[in-house]
C-alpha cells in the first residue's frame, strides 16, 4: 500500500529531528497522537497538533505520559495508526503500558528523544542512556524493535519504518532519538507519496464465529481484529490463550511468551539494520549510533590519517541487536571501540557478542554533550595496540 | 456448589434452562471468579438489561476494564472487550473512542482502579467531557488484592491495611465527577436493579462523560472485616438506609460508615463533548482546511 498523499509534504524541507519525526509519522498514516509535553521532544507534538486538523488526525494532550501511551494503545484497537513522543522521565512512566502493548500485540510507535538522566537530569541536553531501558524497561520477557536515527532525514525515514514494522509484527516500536538529532536542523527530502511504501494492518478475514485473536501462522504474528468489526473479541494483559481468554498456568505462559519473543527473534534479519564501512582489513571497528555515530566519524578520519585501520559499524536499528555480525567481525579484528553517550550500555552488548574473540573498549560520555573526537581517537589508538 | 436448603428439583430445573442473559455473556468462561453475593454480577446484569431494552447494536459497543474483581467484567461480556492495566481503562477508552467515534465505549471498573491509581485520568476525562460511559463498582475496598483500604473507604471502616479503622477522609465519587464536569452523574446500589438498568439505558444514549456509581456488597472482605453480615444482610441495609433524592447537590451526598446512602440521578446536563468542541472550534478557525469538518459535512452529519 502507498502513503496517503494528504499526509506527505513532498519536497525539500529544513526540519529538526523532532519535527522530521512528526512528518514521518504523518506520512506513514499516523492519525492519532496522544502526548504530554517534555523537553527535548515537544517540537514533535507541537507540529503534529498543527498539522493533524488538516489531515484528519486527532491530537490530544493527555494528563500525563501514562495516559498518553495507554490512549495510543486504545486508539490502535480503534483502528488508527498511533504514536506518542516523550523523553527520559516520560518514557519511564510509560514502561508498564509498553508492556501492555507487547502483551496485546498492539501496533504503535513510541519516540523517545533522549536527554541526560537519571531523574530530571539534563532536560535540554543530550544523552543516550535509555538504550537498555528501551530493551528491558518493562517487566517480563519480551523483545523490542528500536531505531536510532543520526539525522533529521533518518528521523523521517526511520519513523516510517517504525510504523511499518509495528504493523508487520504487531508490536510497539521505539524510535530512539537523542536531543542532538532531535534539535539539529538539516535538509529533509520528503519523497512523493506514491514512492512511500506503507504496511497495511494485518486485519483478520476469519468468519465471525471462527476468529481466534491469538492464533498464528508461520511468521508467529496473529491477524488482528479491531473494535467494531463485529468479532466481539477479548484481549487482556493477563497471560491468555488463543481465544484471548486469561489462563493462569505454566502451560499457557509457555505457549504465549516464547512466541512473543520468537516473533521478533525469528524475523530479526528482516529488522536488523546497520551500515558497515571499511571492515575488510580493519584492526579496530568502531560501533556507534545516533549523534555519536556522526562524532565517531571525525575520530575515524583522524585515525585513518594516522594510518590506523579502522572500520565502522553504525547501528541504524539498535534492537534487535546485530549479534551475528558483531560475533563474525570479532574473529578478525583486534578490538571494538564502542562510542555512546552513557557509561556503557551497547558496550556490554558488543562485549557479549564478541565473547572474548577480540577486545571491547568503551569511549564513554556521561551526557550533556557529545564526545570530543580526540577522546574517541585515543581509545581507537589503544584498540589498535591490542595484541 | 449448591446453596443450602434449595431443593434438588429446583436446582435441576434452573440449571437445565439457559440463563436469560447467557447470549450476552461468554458462557465458555463460566464459572466466573466472583464470590457468591458479590454485587458486581448484579451490575453486569443491569447493563445487559439496558442493552436489551435499547436493542443496542452490540457490534458497535466496546467495554474497557482496569484491574480488580470488577476489572474482570470485560472478560465475561460478549462485546469487543479490553482488560487493560490497573487504573488505565479511561485513557485506553479515550483512545478507542477518538479513533472510532461510532463506537459506544463503556468503562467498567472498580473504585480503587478509577479513583486511586486512575484518579488523575478520571478527573481529566470528566473535565474534557470525553464521550465515555463510566460505570464504577464501589465496594469501599480493594477486592482483588485482599481487602485493603481504597480512596472510597469510609472513615473508621476496617480494612486489611487499616486494621484499627480508616482515618483518611474518602472521596465522594459522584461529587468529584460532577465538580469536574461530567454530563451525567448517578448513584444506585446493587439492590436497585431496575433503577440501575434505567440509568444505564440513559447513559448508553447520552453523549459526554457519564458516570454511574454502583454501591455493591463485597461480602467476602468488606462485610466480613466490618461485621456487616451476609450479602443478604447488606441488601437489607441498602433497603433500609437508601434515600432516593434525584437532583441532590452532589456535595451533600457523602457516604458515612453506617449512615444513609443517598441515591439518585444527581446531574444530567449537556455540555459539548470533547470531540464536538474540537469539531466546532477547529471548524470555525480553520474552515475548509479542517479535514474532519469536510468529512462530517460530506456525510451530512452536521
Ligand atoms: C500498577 C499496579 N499496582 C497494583 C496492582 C495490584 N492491584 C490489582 S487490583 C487492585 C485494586 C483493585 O481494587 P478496586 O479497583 O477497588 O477493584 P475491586 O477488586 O474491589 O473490584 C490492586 C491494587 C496492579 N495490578 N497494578
Ligand atoms: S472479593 Fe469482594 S469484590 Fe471481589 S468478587 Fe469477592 S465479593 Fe466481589
Amino acid at each position: 500500500m502507498k502513503a496517503d498523499p494528504i499526509g506527505v509534504r513532498t519536497g525539500t524541507l529544513y526540519l529538526d529531528g523532532d519535527r522530521a519525526t512528526a512528518e514521518g509519522a504523518i506520512a506513514a498514516g499516523c492519525r492519532f497522537f496522544a502526548g504530554y509535553p517534555i523537553t527535548p521532544s515537544t517540537e514533535c507534538a507541537e507540529l503534529i497538533s498543527e498539522r493533524f486538523p488538516e489531515v484528519g488526525g486527532i491530537f490530544i494532550q493527555m494528563e500525563d505520559e501514562i495516559a498518553s501511551i495507554t490512549a495510543i494503545i486504545g486508539a490502535a484497537w480503534g483502528g488508527a495508526r498511533t504514536m506518542t513522543v516523550t523523553s527520559g522521565p516520560g518514557i519511564s512512566l510509560m514502561m508498564e503500558n509498553i508492556g501492555l502493548a507487547i502483551m496485546l500485540e498492539t501496533p504503535c510507535v513510541v519516540a523517545n528523544v533522549q536527554r541526560g538522566g537519571p531523574s530530571t537530569g539534563l532536560p535540554t541536553m543530550v544523552g543516550q542512556a535509555d538504550v537498555m531501558q528501551a530493551r528491558w524497561g518493562s517487566h517480563g520477557d519480551y523483545e523490542i524493535i528500536a531505531y536510532s536515527p543520526q539525522s533529521p532525514q533518518e528521523a523521517f525515514d526511520f519513523t516510517i519504518k517504525a510504523f511499518n514494522m509495528a504493523e508487520r509484527y504487531r508490536t510497539p516500536v521505539i524510535v530512539l532519538l537523542d536531543e542532538c538529532v532531535g534539535h539539529m536542523v538539516e535538509k529533509v527530502v520528503i519523497p512523493p507519496a506514491d514512492t512511500i511504501e506503507i504496511e497495511p494492518r494485518r486485519l483478520t478475514d476469519a468468519a465471525k464465529d471462527e476468529y481466534l485473536p491469538f492464533a498464528y501462522g508461520d511468521d508467529l504474528v496473529p491477524d488482528m481484529a479491531i473494535a467494531g468489526m463485529g468479532y466481539r473479541f477479548h484481549v487482556t494483559g493477563l497471560t491468555h490463550d488463543e481465544r484471548g481468554y486469561p489462563e493462569m498456568s505454566v502451560r499457557c505462559q509457555e505457549w504465549l511468551v516464547p512466541r512473543l519473543v520468537a516473533k521478533i527473534r525469528q524475523n530479526a534479519d528482516d529488522i536488523i539494520e546497520f551500515d558497515e564501512e571499511n571492515t575488510d582489513d580493519a584492526d579496530v571497528v568502531v560501533v556507534s549510533y545516533g549523534i555519536s555515530a556522526r562524532v565517531s566519524r571525525m575520530a575515524i578520519d583522524l585515525a585513518r590519517e594516522k594510518g590506523i585501520k579502522v572500520g565502522f559499524l553504525r547501528l541504524r536499528a539498535i534492537w534487535p541487536f546485530p549479534e551475528k555480525r558483531v560475533a563474525e567481525l570479532a574473529k578478525k579484528i583486534k578490538s571494538y571501540v564502542v562510542v555512546e553517550i552513557n557509561l556503557g550500555q551497547i558496550y556490554y552488548e558488543v562485549q557479549r557478542c564478541a565473547a572474548g574473540r577480540c577486545e571491547t573498549l568503551l569511549s564513554p560520555h556521561a551526557g550533556g554533550g557529545v564526545h570530543d573526537p580526540e577522546d574517541i581517537f585515543k581509545v581507537i589508538e589503544k584498540g589498535a595496540k591490542v595484541k | 456448589m449448591s446453596p443450602k436448603g434449595v431443593p434438588e428439583a429446583v436446582i435441576a430445573a434452573v440449571s437445565s434452562e439457559e440463563h436469560p442473559i447467557a447470549p450476552f455473556l461468554r458462557m465458555d468462561r463460566m464459572p466466573h471468579i466472583w464470590c457468591s453475593t458479590c454485587g458486581i454480577g448484579t451490575a453486569v446484569k443491569a447493563l445487559v438489561a439496558a442493552f436489551e431494552k435499547l436493542e443496542t447494536d452490540l457490534d458497535k459497543v466496546s467495554i474497557v476494564s482496569g484491574i480488580g474483581c470488577t476489572g474482570r467484567v470485560a472478560g465475561y461480556v460478549r462485546l469487543d472487550s479490553f482488560h487493560t492495566t490497573h487504573g488505565r481503562p479511561i485513557p485506553f477508552a479515550t483512545g478507542l473512542k477518538l479513533a472510532n467515534s461510532e463506537l459506544t465505549v463503556i468503562v467498567f471498573s472498580g473504585d480503587g482502579d478509577l479513583s486511586a491509581i486512575g484518579g488523575n485520568h478520571f478527573i481529566h476525562a470528566a473535565r474534557r467531557n470525553m464521550d465515555l460511559k463510566v460505570i464504577c463498582v464501589n465496594n469501599f475496598i480493594y477486592g482483588m488484592t485482599g481487602g485493603q483500604a481504597a480512596p472510597t473507604t469510609p472513615l473508621t471502616a476496617v480494612t486489611s491495611t487499616t486494621p484499627y479503622g480508616n482515618a483518611e477522609p474518602p472521596f465522594n465519587l459522584c461529587h468529584l465527577a460532577a465538580a469536574c464536569g461530567a454530563n451525567y452523574v448517578a448513584r444506585w446500589t446493587a439492590l436497585h436493579v431496575r433503577r440501575l438498568t434505567k440509568a444505564f439505558a440513559e447513559i448508553l444514549v447520552k453523549p459526554g462523560f457519564c458516570f454511574v456509581e454502583v454501591i455493591t456488597p463485597c461480602s467476602t472482605l468488606y462485610a466480613r472485616k466490618n461485621r456487616l453480615g451476609t450479602g443478604l444482610d447488606i441488601m437489607k441495609y441498602y433497603h433500609d438506609n437508601t434515600v432516593i433524592e434525584h437532583g441532590a447537590e452532589p456535595a451533600d451526598t457523602d457516604i458515612v460508615f453506617g449512615g444513609p446512602i443517598i441515591c439518585g440521578k444527581f446531574v444530567d446536563r449537556d455540555r459539548p463533548t470533547w470531540l464536538e468542541y474540537q469539531d466546532q472550534h477547529l471548524g470555525e478557525v480553520l474552515g475548509d482546511k479542517y479535514y474532519r469538518g469536510k468529512v462530517l459535512q460530506g456525510a451530512g452529519e452536521r
